[in-house]
């Protein structure tokens, strides 16, 4: 079933709707009403296109075993729709970022309107997951990123969901305005997942995200069907644990190494060249022995730009993960 | 006059970033002005131009008070302007979400702290700003409610307003807050337009500034006094907004004494021209806020009124 959960008209000739498909177990009509349901949504940064995917393959899944169902699915794959149609991270025309105006405002503006009716959909909702594609700049491992506002509700759930990567990170107040944060606080619990890179589908990190939410779902009982037993992932809890790469100059950003890779204090990670004098302008080289969970994905930097970070050997210690 | 850099970055193929300031007077810090910070400041730029031009006159005419230096920074965002676009031209950051900055962090972070390092030391620090919808404002000080704002002395400019508004999450990152937080008794400082040039409410603005700096004691100026200053709270404004989108036909003006029940714009069909919806004053007040785009989204505060009451 697709329903409009809020729909503004436009000035010339258009309506902006925001949709969603539910998906509910069949021959359960009675029960509905105490049914468990999780919400999937994605979209928020309309350049952000990996949870497209996710949303699909997820709804296939689940309907290929519908008899296996015991919950409600939500699927938002546009919560943004101006945006993704339009190759645009915020909001178009009011460029905001969407993901600043929780928990919205039923009487304030177009933009407010909008994000207090998606808090009034997801409310009530057992469990929401929010999945992001990290920019067109970086490319990020599966992971979940969790404020330690929430880490003793959200840490059990996130260890479900098949990633390689939790990351708690420190309360700000910017980020009390965002979808995550405001349905948390709400007691929705949210788990916000980054993964892969803005403007791609990177197909098996997708898949295997599908494969954690079928698992938390199982976990939580909204799906009886047979899962994977997930990844164990590196959780981190300390701010040290993370050593930003940051360009010292301007240039053009060219890797020596691979996304996820282990490296040594020392090791070369790439080089900033500049293509006009034909000159290495800096060597950017590991600061700590680690694994590289972030990587810079498009080329062109200024000075200060993020080129990769490094969870680093002393965290990854500490962690089931390490073989 | 002293012309100095304040903060620069080396670019791969554009021009260097260079951040530009202007020196008046020797002594301690009194002030510092900035003027844009968003590349759509059009309006905000002009102003600190025509400042510099005044406080450049005033010391060459032994004006300035001796022991205080004050410092103008025009746009702490060429990059931006130079390629219209609002925020910063490769993330899309605004580099007024940045404060205090990092100086190892992201580009947008080292700008800020490298001009809130230049600028954080000084007594008073006013900021051009603009509001993120499109629209004329009736000039005003604006100042947030972070605990210890005085307004008394934001009454000192003689601007016809004075808006005092609460914090949000996302102020916190803002200039005027932090200049606040480090101690600089700090003022926004809102002239009638962003995109385009309004030379009446910038001549308003520099004789506010003057004033203020007279009264302060910082240098020597005799324009007019300028106006008692009326104190509004933001949730005391009552806005107007639009039901419907369409073509936005305004009809009052900033500035404008309205009655209840007067009609203040039409909403058109963009297609037939009907009118689809009319606005009308829903209190006795004055036009503090006007919309004036062309076009107009559902749910927009097209017209802030101030009642006579506040
Ligand atoms: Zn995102």
């Amino acid at each position: 079933m697709i329903k409009t959960i809020c729909s503004v008209g436009l000035p010339v000739d258009e309506t902006l709707e925001i949709r969603k498909r539910r998906i509910t177990p069949t021959g359960r009509k009675g029960e509905k009403k105490q049914l468990k349901r999780i919400s999937v949504v994605t979209g928020i940064h309309g350049d952000e296109l990996e949870g497209q995917y996710v949303c699909f393959q997820l709804a296939r899944r689940i309907k290929a075993e519908k008899e296996k169902l015991t919950g409600i699915v939500d699927l938002y794959p546009a919560m943004n729709p101006l945006g993704i149609d339009s190759i645009t991270r915020g909001i178009p025309a009011f460029d905001l970022d969407m993901n600043r105006l929780f928990p919205g405002n039923r009487d304030g503006d177009m933009t407010e309107y909008i994000a207090a009716k998606i808090m009034e959909d997801i409310d009530g909702s057992e469990v929401c997951i929010d999945i992001h594609a990290s920019n067109i700049f970086l490319t990020e491992i599966p992971q979940i990123r969790i404020n330690e506002l929430h880490k003793e509700k959200l840490i059990p759930l996130a260890r479900h969901t098949n990633v390689d990567f939790i990351w708690v990170h420190g309360a700000s107040t910017v980020l009390e305005s965002t979808l995550a944060h405001s349905l948390n606080s709400r007691g929705v619990p949210t788990l916000v997942v980054e993964m892969g890179v803005g403007m791609r589908i990177t197909r098996n990190y997708c898949d295997q995200l599908v494969e954690g939410i079928l698992n938390l779902m199982r976990e939580m009982g909204m799906w009886q069907g047979e899962t994977l037993t997930p990844r164990v992932p590196i959780i981190s809890e300390n701010y040290q644990d993370v050593s930003y790469l940051n360009a010292s100059t301007s240039g053009i950003f060219v890797p020596e190494v691979k996304h996820w890779e282990r490296l040594k204090k020392g090791d070369l990670i790439g080089n900033i060249i500049d293509p006009l004098k034909g000159q290495v302008l800096d060597e950017v080289i590991a600061p700590v022995d680690g694994i590289l969970f972030t990587i810079r994905e498009y080329p062109v930097v200024d000075a200060g730009s993020l080129l990769g970070r490094i969870l680093r050997q002393e965290a990854l210690a500490g962690s089931a993960q390490e073989e | 006059m002293k012309k100095k850099i304040v903060y620069e970055i080396k670019a791969l193929y554009r021009d260097d970033l260079r951040i530009t300031g202007y020196e008046f007077g020797k002594g301690k810090k009194s002030v510092c002005i900035v003027g844009c910070s968003r590349g759509n400041e059009v309006q905000q730029l002009y102003v600190c131009s025509q400042l510099v031009k005044r406080l450049k006159k005033l010391e060459e005419e032994g004006k300035l008070t001796a022991g205080h230096r004050i410092l103008v920074i025009p746009s702490i965002n060429p990059y931006s302007m130079n390629i219209k676009k609002r925020f910063w031209p490769t993330d899309n950051t605004d580099i007024n979400r940045m404060f205090p900055g990092y100086d190892l962090g992201e580009t947008t972070q080292r700008i800020a702290a490298g001009v809130f390092g230049a600028i954080k030391d000084y007594t008073y620090g006013m900021q051009f700003t603009s509001f993120y919808m499109p629209g004329r404002f009736t000039p005003h000080v604006r100042m947030m409610k972070v605990g210890y704002e005085d307004v008394e002395l934001a009454k000192q400019f003689g601007m016809p307003y004075v808006v005092l508004r609460n914090t949000r999450p996302y102020d916190t990152t803002t200039l005027n807050y932090n200049w606040q937080i480090w101690d600089t008794k700090a003022f926004s400082i809102y002239t009638a337009t962003t995109t385009q040039i309004d030379r009446e409410s910038a001549a308003q603005a520099i004789r506010a500034i003057l004033n203020f700096l007279a009264k302060q004691g910082i240098l020597t100026y005799h324009g007019h006094d300028g106006y008692r200053s009326m104190v509004v709270e933001d949730t005391d404004m009552v806005p107007v907004r639009t039901k419907t989108a369409g073509i936005f036909e305004g009809i009052v003006r900033v500035g404008e004494e309205v009655s209840k029940g007067q009609p203040l714009a039409n909403i058109l069909d963009p297609y037939e021209g009907e009118v689809k919806e009319q606005l009308t004053a829903p209190v006795d007040g004055i036009v503090f806020f006007a919309h004036d785009d062309p076009l107009t989204y559902a749910n927009t505060a097209v017209y802030k009124l101030i009642t006579r009451e506040a």
